[in-house]
């Protein structure tokens, strides 16, 4: 039997007026949430990165960091993790979706590549229904995760960072009820306008939490659209 | 006091093992010529079954710097059973993911277990359409050689899935194991539970706004 994911439990509460029509399922609550999950964690490792780093701790560091930031910018953030903690890929679904979030970031990084890869959810868009199957819950999103990947790549291009765009199959977000983006940082290969940088520079790092971070600032004017 | 005949024997033997070395390197070389030959001119041939005459397929290699599928056409004796035709290709596939110079380096020796097919489940009353599912057993060696990340392990599969449909076009599903067992992951990442629409795999490149 398919799980089902309540998208739209705040409806239940606020009963319609007898003359009006009912309204729509609101799917968000209506302030600015933002989810940042830091993938991996105990003693699932990730990729094991430059030296001895390993993705866990990089994306840890990244959600802190970016989670710090958005703070100050006045944005309410939610995280799955803030230690080194193992979490399954239902749990943390559950996270977000509880935190009827506008935005999920999904954080990892990687050896290979360049720059930051962005990643959306392979399933076909669908119409967002009251319960949602659990396996296929992030189709009703994926148009908005669409643009919100246009705006992380955008605020990236701007800080003069490689992005390269894809959409596949990884967990956990094809259970998430939010507009949802795998942000997966690479070392930034050196090339004719980029200086090559390793994935533990801090200052690539603020390059990239900051680019996240105006992203998101910009994502917080455009999420109800 | 070494007597003159020894010495002769001596002369002569030595004139006999310059001469025996000088015959086998001069045969050393023309092996050497004959086999470089025969690389050049020939095709790869696959030993396996009786392979047919040497087709054009095309390989679909990654590229780790931009995300994209580049088409790489080769020259292949492919085995006449349908199964084998599937695993070769793979096979060459991963081989050029160990070449030197690869955008998607691996280093795998051998990386594909088997391909088994299964006709796609149609609709009830619908007649069957010849779609079919590629069942593609990777070896452990692979999945352990894979490097960790959702792109390389998502263009993994890609470039696997689109080699396939573009030399077998009735393979429209691909469904992966490693070992002959379901795996949650590839490498950490890319998702193994599920079953892959061949044209999820779209080489074309995807444009950024980013500078490169």
């Amino acid at each position: 039997m398919a799980l089902l994911v309540a998208a739209g439990s705040a409806c239940a509460q606020t009963a319609p007026l007898p003359a009006l029509p009912a309204p729509p399922v609101q799917p968000v609550q209506a302030k600015f949430t933002v989810v940042l999950d830091a993938a991996h964690g105990g003693s699932d490792l990730g990729a094991r990165l430059q030296g001895d780093v390993l993705e866990k701790d990089i994306t840890l560091t990244l959600a802190m960091r970016l989670g710090t930031v958005l703070r100050g910018q006045g944005i309410d953030v939610v995280t799955t993790r803030t230690s080194d903690a193992n979490l399954t890929p239902e749990k943390r679904a559950d996270t977000a979706n509880a935190a009827l979030s506008a935005a999920c970031v999904v954080i990892h990084a990687t050896a290979t590549g360049s720059g930051v890869h962005l990643y959306t959810s392979a399933l076909n868009p669908a119409a967002r229904q009251a319960l949602q199957p659990w396996a296929t819950a992030q189709a009703a999103y994926v148009t908005q995760s669409l643009k919100l990947e246009a705006e992380i790549d955008t605020a990236l291009a701007h800080a003069q960072i490689p992005v390269t765009l894809g959409r596949a199959s990884v967990a956990p977000m094809d259970n998430m009820t939010c507009p949802t983006v795998a942000v997966e940082v690479a070392p930034l290969v050196g090339g004719h306008v980029t200086e090559g940088r390793e994935i533990t520079d801090g200052g690539y790092q603020k390059s990239v939490v900051d680019a996240l971070a105006a992203a998101l600032e910009s994502w917080r004017n455009d999420w109800k659209q | 006091m070494i007597s003159r005949a020894n010495k002769i024997l001596f002369s002569v033997l030595l004139l006999a093992c310059v001469i025996m070395a000088a015959v086998l390197i001069r045969l050393r070389n023309r092996a050497q010529d004959r086999l470089q030959a025969e690389a050049t001119v020939a095709p790869e041939s696959i030993a396996e079954g009786t392979a047919s005459a040497p087709t054009q397929v095309t390989l679909y290699v990654p590229n780790d710097l931009d995300g994209t599928l580049t088409a790489v056409p080769r020259s292949l004796a492919l085995p006449a059973d349908r199964n084998a035709q599937a695993r070769v290709l793979l096979e060459k596939l991963v081989e050029a993911f160990g070449a030197p110079g690869s955008t998607h380096a691996m280093s795998v020796v051998s990386g594909i277990n088997e391909v088994y097919f299964l006709p796609v489940a149609q609709a009830a009353g619908q007649t069957s359409s010849g779609a079919q599912e590629a069942v593609v057993d990777l070896s452990g060696a692979l999945a352990a050689a894979q490097p960790s990340g959702i792109e390389p392990e998502t263009l993994t599969l890609l470039a696997m899935m689109a080699t396939l449909h573009a030399n077998l076009p009735a393979v429209t599903e691909v469904h992966f194991l490693v070992d002959g067992q379901p795996k949650d992951t590839l490498a950490g990442h890319a998702d193994l539970t599920r079953t892959y629409l061949a044209s999820e795999a779209n080489p074309e490149p995807v444009e950024s706004g980013a500078a490169q």
